[in-house]
């Protein structure tokens, strides 16, 4: 599972109102290379939550010191897009699970597969 | 039910009928590969994307991501939902681009509000027209997939449904919950004189208006407009009434209808002889 994927999942075990973010445990994590497109990084900035990404890659251990603010002016800073990409895109979790921060409920990953199905009371 | 044992979706649940077997032919039939890019092609001309632009699709129903590989080709990141374990194994096996998740579309998509710029899903739909536990109702399977579903795209995108429906009442009962859940469109029919060649594309727009596209093969295009389904109409004319109509008047009885229609059950079609008295009798 991809940090951009992460970024824009979200809980929905019933009842849960915001269910935001999942917390990520993880017990493996791999980087894959991935072919940098500046413009869909732009695109996404502006759709992603930034706490929520940069409390991600903290926990991941790959945070490649992204600001706690996101910069202005980002469109022509190539370097801060770099990082950003390596982030969203390249930073994979493989084994591990996700919380969700209201009702507690474990989403197991398994070979980099968020399993997000409910059981029938949850749904 | 002659035809019953041909569709799969009859013969158990999903992530039972797509076991390791099935899975399997996903990635080695030529023909079935070959067809399956054929259909995510039109489907992303559909989509009507901007041109040169890398988006952020959702594909419902991936499988072993066959229609993925048309969209990492076309440039695009894609994010992969399915409910068999096998077939998405099939899908790490030939290390498809996408991001994949293991979800029930009846359950709901899980994403925040206005992420994705498009979302195309091959053969998936009429899965949920099957109750296949006891605690599943089709209508409200629906209702939660398209509602969700909406919410996650971004306003002014579409999202393209290819299906087989099995017959008028479930293309009713789809888009009858689709167009509840808001979104406009209609059905798009490729090559409607073809019993082969004949694909149902089901078009749907997140807020915005688009005009729907015309099927292929279709020499006489107006036959496509009579396929399409009439939302507009139809919304109007519930956003007009003021209170209840008088009681056993036609239009009480159309209300009736209409809201039975919605709840997905079975209702009658409507006729001149609807609300009509019946002749006196003796």
């Amino acid at each position: 599972m991809k940090l951009l994927t992460h970024n824009m999942l979200t809980s929905h075990v019933k009842g849960v109102t915001k269910g935001y973010p999942l917390l990520i445990k993880a017990t493996e994590v791999k980087v894959n290379e991935v072919e940098f497109n500046p413009k869909f990084v732009c695109r996404m900035i502006p759709k992603l939550e930034w706490s929520a990404l940069v409390q991600a890659a903290d926990q991941l251990g790959h945070r490649e010191d992204l600001p706690g603010e996101l910069v202005p002016d980002y469109e022509k800073n190539e370097d801060f897009l770099k990082k950003v990409h390596r982030v969203l895109l390249e930073v994979e979790v493989i084994e591990g699970s996700l919380q969700c921060p209201e009702s507690g409920r474990e989403f197991p990953i398994s070979k980099g597969i968020p399993n997000m199905l409910l059981n029938e009371d949850e749904a | 039910m002659a035809s019953s044992c041909r569709r799969p979706e009859h013969t158990g649940p999903p992530d039972v009928f797509y076991n390791e077997e099935e899975a399997r032919k996903y990635s080695q039939n030529s023909r079935m590969i070959e067809i399956q890019t054929q259909m995510s092609e039109r489907a992303v001309e559909l989509l009507n994307l901007p041109e040169g632009q890398a988006c952020y699709l959702l594909d419902v129903g991936c499988g072993s991501g066959l229609s993925g590989d048309y969209l990492t080709e076309e440039g695009h990141h894609w994010v992969g939902v399915d409910i068999s374990t096998a077939m998405l194994d099939v899908a790490l096996d030939r290390e498809v681009e996408g991001d994949l998740l293991l979800g029930d579309m009846g359950q709901g998509m899980p994403y925040r509000p206005g992420t994705f710029d498009g979302c195309i899903s091959i053969s998936a739909l009429q899965w949920l027209c099957n109750a296949d536990k006891r605690s599943h109702s089709p209508p409200k399977r629906l209702y939660t997939f398209f509602s969700t579903l909406y919410s996650s795209l971004a306003r002014g995108c579409r999202a393209v449904f290819q299906l087989y429906p099995e017959n008028s009442e479930q293309l009713e009962l789809i888009t009858s919950q689709a167009m509840r859940a808001g979104f406009t469109g209609g059905m798009v029919v490729d090559y409607p004189n073809s019993s082969k060649a004949k694909k149902f594309f089901l078009c749907l727009f997140a807020g915005g208006t688009g005009v729907l596209p015309k099927g292929l093969g279709s020499e006489t295009s107006d036959r496509t407009v009579a396929n399409q389904v009439h939302y507009s109409e139809q919304r109007c004319r519930f956003n007009n009434m003021k209170g209840k109509s008088a009681k056993k008047g036609r239009d009480w009885i159309m209300e009736k209808k209409e809201r039975r229609r919605r709840q997905g059950k079975e209702v009658r079609p409507d006729t001149k002889y609807t609300g009509r008295q019946r002749r006196p009798h003796f």
